[in-house]
C-alpha cells in the first residue's frame, strides 16, 4: 500500500479546497433549486463568435499555434484594449494569449515570486490568488477590506500591509464577489506608496467591461504605473465565453517574455479553435458586450432593490455581476445563512467567507440569471427571512 | 422619447410579463412613472399590444400557415395602400407588409387546413381588383419567430453549478 500522504507534496496538502464548493453536494440532489451561485454569464456565446470557431474547425485549423498566441489574436487584443480602455501594448512583445484569465494569473504570480515573497491580496476576492501564490513559494498576505467604503482598497490599508518582503499587490477590480470598483482617484491614492516600495501590481480586469454607469480605469492607465503593472483579462465574462478557456496577459515586455517561457513549457499554446473565435469576438463583439451589459444592469438594479426591500443592507455594486448583501442583521453566520437558505427555501448563494475571512457576514449572489429566477429567488429569500423572525 | 422610455420598450419587447415593480427597478424609477409611460406609449400608438407566442405544433389544434407573395397594380393617388387595406381587413390575414423587390405585398395567413388557405387565396385574395398575381408558400416548420427559438436545445451537461 502506498502512503499517498507521503507522496503528495506538503505545499499541495496545505492548500484548502475552495469554500465555493461547500454546498455542491446538497445542491446537486435538488431539482427545483434556484442557483445564484454560479460565477458565469447565463448567455450563450454570440453566434457569430461560435460560428468563427466552427468555421476554423471546418477549415481544419487544428494544430498548435505559436506559443504566445496567433498574430491575429494578439493584434486584435491590442486594438481592443486601446479602443475600449485606452491601454496601449505592443502586439509582438507585450501580449501573451493564455488558457483563461486563470492561467494568466498563475503565470504572472509564478513569474515574479521568489520563495518567501509576499503577495498582497485584498479580500474578499476571487479564490485563486492565495493558493497560486503559495504554490509559487510565495506568501499570500490578505488585506481585509471593509463594507464601509464599498470594499475599496485604501492607501492606509495598503501601507499597513507592506513589509520589506512585499513583492506584489493583486488588484482585483471590478470585484468578484463584492461588485466593488476602484475609480481613478482611488487608484491614484495608492500610486505614491506603490512607487516608493517598487511593488508590482497584478490587475485582474476580467470584469472590466461590466462596469455600470462609468468607465473602467486600469492601474496601467496611470502613466507612472504602466511599467509596474501586469494586466490580466479574458474572453470569459464579457463575451460569455467561459468554456472556451481563453484569456490574456499584458505588461512590460521583460515580464511577458518570462511568462511566455513558462507558458511554452506548461501549456504550449492556448486552444486554437478558441483563438479563432476570439479574433471574431474582439473585432466585431463590441455590440454584444453592450447588449449583455444592459441586460445585467437591469437585473442588478432589480436584485439590489429587492434585497433592500427585504431589509438586507446592500451597497450598490458598480461592477461585475454580483451583489454582496450583509446578512449580519439575521444573527446567522454566512455559512449558516447559505446552508439554511438552500435547505429550507432552495436558493443557492455563496457564503462571503469563501472569499476571505473579511467576507464573513455577507453572501454573494450572482445576477447573471433570468428575471423569473431572480423574482422567485427574492420571494423565497423573503420567506426565509420571515421565518427567522418568528 | 427619452432614454428611459427606450429602455422600457426594449424590456417589454423581450418580455411583456415583467411586472411594474420589476420594470421600475430595472429602469431605475418608480412604478407610477412606469405606469404613466406605458399609458402614454399606448396612447401614442407605440405599444400596440401584448401577445403570447404559441407553438401550436405542440397542441391538438390544427393550423396551417402560408406566406403569399402578391403583385399589385398600384392605383392612382392611393398607391398600394388602398389595395393593401382590402387585403389586410380579412380576419385570416395575420400579417401584411409592403415590400421592395420582386413583388409588392407579403401576406401571411393562417387557416385550419391547406384547402382552407388555398380557397382563401383563389377566391378572396386573387379576385381583389388590382391584384395581378399571387404565389403561395406554405410554412412547413417554424424554427424561430420574434427571436424565440421553437425547439429549445438541451441544457449543457456537467456544467459547474458553483463557480
Ligand atoms: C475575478 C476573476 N478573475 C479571473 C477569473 C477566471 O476566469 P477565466 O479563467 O475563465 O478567464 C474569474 C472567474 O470566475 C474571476 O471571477
Amino acid at each position: 500500500m502506498i502512503d499517498y500522504n507521503s507522496v503528495i507534496s506538503q505545499r499541495v496538502q496545505d492548500i484548502k479546497p475552495s469554500g465555493i464548493r461547500k454546498f455542491f453536494d446538497i445542491l446537486e440532489t435538488m431539482t427545483d433549486a434556484i442557483s445564484l451561485g454560479v460565477g458565469e454569464p447565463d448567455f450563450q456565446t454570440p453566434w457569430h463568435i461560435r460560428d468563427a470557431g466552427i468555421y476554423s474547425l471546418e477549415k481544419g485549423f487544428t494544430k498548435y499555434t505559436s506559443n504566445a498566441g496567433m498574430t491575429d489574436v494578439r493584434r486584435e487584443i491590442c486594438n481592443y484594449l486601446s479602443r475600449r480602455f485606452d491601454l496601449h501594448y505592443d502586439m509582438n512583445s507585450q501580449v501573451l494569449v493564455t488558457v483563461g484569465g486563470s492561467e494568466a494569473i498563475d503565470l504572472a504570480i509564478r513569474c515574479i515570486t521568489n520563495p518567501g515573497d509576499e503577495i498582497l491580496i485584498p479580500e474578499p476576492s476571487f479564490v485563486c490568488y492565495g493558493p497560486i501564490a503559495s504554490l509559487a513559494s510565495g506568501v499570500p498576505v490578505p488585506i481585509r477590506l471593509v463594507a464601509d467604503n464599498e470594499f475599496r482598497l485604501s492607501p492606509e490599508q495598503l501601507e499597513a500591509a507592506i513589509t520589506p518582503r512585499t513583492k506584489a499587490l493583486v488588484l482585483p477590480y471590478p470585484s468578484n464577489p463584492t461588485g466593488g470598483i476602484m475609480e481613478r482617484e482611488d487608484l491614484e491614492k495608492l500610486v505614491p506608496i506603490l512607487k516608493q516600495h517598487g511593488i508590482i501590481v497584478l490587475s485582474d480586469e476580467i470584469y472590466a467591461e461590466l462596469t455600470y454607469g462609468q468607465h473602467h480605469v486600469s492601474m496601467a492607465n496611470i502613466p507612472e504605473m504602466y511599467d509596474q503593472t501586469i494586466v490580466v483579462n479574458g474572453m470569459s465574462k464579457c463575451y460569455s465565453m467561459t468554456g472556451w478557456r481563453l484569456g490574456y496577459v499584458c505588461g512590460p515586455g521583460e515580464l511577458i517574455a518570462q511568462m511566455t517561457k513558462i507558458h511554452q513549457y506548461a501549456i504550449m499554446s492556448a486552444p486554437t479553435t478558441s483563438q479563432y473565435a476570439a479574433v471574431e469576438a474582439l473585432k466585431n463583439g463590441d455590440e454584444d458586450i453592450e447588449a449583455m451589459k444592459e441586460e445585467y444592469d437591469g437585473r442588478r438594479r432589480y436584485l439590489v432593490n429587492g434585497l433592500r426591500k427585504l431589509g438586507l443592507s446592500c451597497f450598490e455594486p458598480k461592477g461585475a455581476f454580483y451583489v454582496f448583501p450583509s446578512i449580519q442583521s439575521t444573527g446567522l453566520s454566512s455559512e449558516e445563512f447559505c446552508e439554511r437558505l438552500l435547505v429550507e427555501q432552495k436558493v443557492a448563494c455563496i457564503a462571503g467567507n469563501a472569499f476571505g475571512e473579511s467576507g464573513e457576514g455577507f453572501v454573494r449572489m450572482c445576477y447573471a440569471a433570468s428575471m423569473q429566477n431572480l423574482e422567485e429567488a427574492l420571494r423565497r429569500i423573503g420567506l426565509f427571512l420571515d421565518s427567522l423572525k418568528k | 422619447m427619452d432614454q428611459r422610455s427606450n429602455k422600457l420598450l426594449k424590456l417589454l419587447e423581450k418580455d411583456c410579463t415583467l411586472t411594474p415593480a420589476q420594470l421600475a427597478a430595472m429602469c431605475d424609477t418608480t412604478e407610477e412613472d412606469i405606469a404613466l409611460r406605458v399609458q402614454s406609449l399606448k396612447d401614442e400608438g407605440v405599444i400596440l399590444g401584448y401577445k403570447a407566442l404559441i407553438n401550436w405544433e405542440k397542441t391538438a389544434i390544427e393550423a396551417v400557415e402560408a406566406l403569399i407573395e402578391v403583385k399589385i397594380t398600384p392605383q392612382r393617388d392611393k398607391g398600394f395602400d388602398r389595395i393593401a387595406e382590402r387585403i389586410y381587413q380579412y380576419e385570416e390575414v395575420e400579417s401584411c407588409y409592403l415590400m421592395s423587390g420582386g413583388y409588392d405585398v407579403t401576406v401571411i395567413i393562417t387557416g385550419r387546413t391547406l384547402r382552407e388557405v388555398a380557397l382563401f387565396v383563389s377566391e378572396k385574395l386573387s379576385t381583389i381588383d388590382g391584384v395581378t398575381s399571387t404565389a403561395t408558400h406554405f410554412i412547413l416548420k417554424k424554427y424561430k419567430q420574434q427571436n424565440v427559438v421553437f425547439e429549445q436545445r438541451e441544457e449543457q451537461r456537467e456544467r459547474l453549478i458553483f463557480s
